[in-house]
């Protein structure tokens, strides 16, 4: 086969990385959207046909930021593995620490402390409004709004700055492990959150006063990308996407974990689909999330922060100088890792793009023998093509921003 | 036509316009990590001038991306290094490599291995940033809040400026 027989037999395929064309007699147009396109949010290509300005076919094509992460885990200690789950949906980090966490917690069948399973909550509700806040900065983007990427962007600053403090990095932190979390909360937590509770209400009547009434922004997505309950339904959707479009779905609620069922909180949920739907949905996500961190503070109690196991958890340092047993275990900690029982197990949360699920197989050693991730962002782009067909291009890229698709989440 | 909505939303920019500005002058300007920031390591060691690091590679064996090297030796009573029967003769991190988690900091037995706030690591080379031990190592004795449960600003011990440009 010669290379142009075989740029056209990609083409026929419409697999290959060159693919523009312009079909005279249907009057079709090909056209490749991505992978470096700044509405595509990260590298997601999309296979468009166009008929004139209306999307006709719609493929997302993914891949291009597969680094194999789900493998990777595989070659790390369960505890090393929570710095590479981490890196997997990098805007909900902590619903990763917290979903692989769990699955390993119940592997081994062990009690998190309720220190640390309050612990898990705030630092995972307060990575929900960062990542909203993400969300909320790139769709007032894609829709033309400048400063909505701005006001988004500078309080979820102040959210890592928070995270900074507690876990010492910014992102990918490896902060929940398996049997709790890794350090108790530093002195000073409580102002810093209670500061960011004031300030969050008060930004997000802003947010609000900005988007929620601007005709602009109101004629752009109203009435656009609609998705059926059905279509989200057949299609697997969760998190806001589902609620948008009526199926009342929530894990925190309906499969409580952590200390969820002692929180009371709303889920809401609309029935109109379409990408304003989603917008308010996330809007009132925020609000109950700061409604959940009142509590959480309220609620915080004293003691372990981690299960003091010693086969589990280092021990303290002060120890490592008096005890011999302490440094044995230790050594046998830092050099092989804990062992879990072998057996297999899915757990799943509610990250803020979905349920986030962790199929974790122990085969009995130091090292998972499989990590799977469901990962929300993957399963939510399937309804890209449903939405956008029969759009215009510009509606696409107000359907692309309100799925809010994370690619490191997509291809892991 | 809905003059009010846009105006309410031009209120809000309006608004923000006398705000506080958020961005920062950086080379001049510098931002002062909190004390549990995760940034450059530091081999530390004792008050007497011995090195706390005794060569165990427990730091290479926590590491998740495999970023550090240790080979150790024996020490001798001609050339002492450690308090105890070994050293590192060499001492490697590949800050191409490192991802700041802090494995290896919770990993070492005698707290030779710290992280301290320093976040401008960058080279001009791949050779630049494989740190050797003469660029880890440190002479003043820090203070971490590891275990203690109480939080010390690095800079209360060393300087953190300083130590960028000894290399």
């Amino acid at each position: 086969m010669t290379s142009a027989q075989a740029i056209d037999k990609l083409e026929r395929d419409g697999h290959g990385a060159y693919v523009e064309s312009y079909d005279p007699d249907a009057q079709r147009m090909t056209l490749n959207m991505g992978p470096v396109h700044p509405a595509t949010h990260g590298v997601l290509r999309l296979l468009l046909e166009l008929d004139g300005e209306t999307v006709m076919k719609c493929e997302p094509i993914i891949g291009y930021l597969h680094t194999g992460m789900e493998k990777e885990c595989e070659d790390q200690n369960w505890r090393q593995a929570v710095t590479i789950v981490t890196r997997m949906d990098y805007l909900a980090q902590f619903s990763n620490e917290l979903v692989y966490s769990r699955a390993v917690d119940r592997l081994l069948d062990i009690d998190v402390p309720p220190r640390g399973r309050y612990i898990r909550v705030l630092m995972s509700e307060l990575n929900r409004l960062s990542s909203h806040l993400v969300w909320y900065g790139t769709q007032g983007l894609d829709m033309g709004a400048m400063s909505a990427l701005f006001y988004g962007f500078r309080e979820r600053e102040v959210i890592q700055d928070f995270n900074e403090m507690v876990t010492g990095l910014r992102m990918n932190n490896g902060y929940i492990i398996p049997g709790g979390v890794w350090e108790d909360l530093p002195d000073g937590w409580e102002p810093a959150v209670e500061s960011i509770l004031a300030l969050m209400s008060r930004r997000i009547e802003e947010y609000e006063e900005l988007l929620t009434f601007n005709p602009v922004f109101l004629e752009r997505t109203r009435g656009v990308g609609v998705i059926s309950k059905e279509v989200a339904l057949a299609l697997g959707a969760s998190g806001p996407i589902a609620r948008a479009s009526g199926i009342d779905l929530d894990l925190r609620r309906d499969a409580p974990y952590e200390v969820y069922d002692k929180l009371t909180f709303d889920v809401p949920t609309l029935t109109e689909g379409d990408v304003y739907a989603r917008y308010q949905v996330r809007m009132i996500e925020m609000r109950e999330s700061l409604k959940i961190l009142r509590q959480v503070v309220d609620g915080m109690p004293g003691g372990d922060y981690k299960n003091m196991d010693p086969k589990l958890t280092p021990p303290p340092r002060s120890e490592l100088n008096r005890s011999m047993e302490a440094v044995i275990h230790h050594f046998k900690l830092m050099t092989q890792g804990y062992t879990v029982p072998e057996g297999e197990v899915y757990e799943a949360v509610e990250s803020p793009r979905g349920e986030l699920g962790c199929y974790t197989v122990s085969s009995g050693g130091t090292a998972p023998h499989r990590v799977h991730v469901r990962d929300p962002s993957f399963a939510n782009l399937q309804l890209l093509p449903p939405a956008a067909i029969g759009g215009l291009v510009a509606d696409l890229i107000a359907v692309i921003a309100s799925l809010d698709p994370i690619m490191g989440g997509v291809d892991r | 036509m809905a003059l009010p909505e846009i105006l309410t939303g031009m209120k809000v920019v309006i608004r923000n316009v006398f705000r506080r500005k958020e961005t920062r002058g950086y080379p001049e300007v510098r931002r002062q990590p909190f004390p549990r920031f995760r940034g450059r390591h530091v081999l530390d060691r004792h008050p007497d001038g011995l090195e706390k690091c005794i060569g165990c590679e427990l730091c290479a064996g926590a590491c998740p991306a495999d970023a550090i090297l240790v080979v150790g030796a024996e020490n001798t009573p001609e050339a002492r290094f450690s308090p105890g029967e070994r050293y590192a003769q060499i001492y490697q991190i590949n800050y191409l490599r490192c991802i700041f988690c802090g494995l290896c900091v919770e990993a070492c037995p005698t707290e030779a291995l710290l992280m301290t706030t320093e976040y401008e690591i960058s080279g001009s080379s791949r050779e630049d940033l494989i740190f050797s031990k003469d660029q880890l190592i440190i002479d003043t004795p820090i203070v971490r809040h590891w275990d203690t449960k109480k939080e010390y600003p690095p800079e209360s011990s060393f300087d953190i400026k300083q130590l960028g440009t000894k290399r």
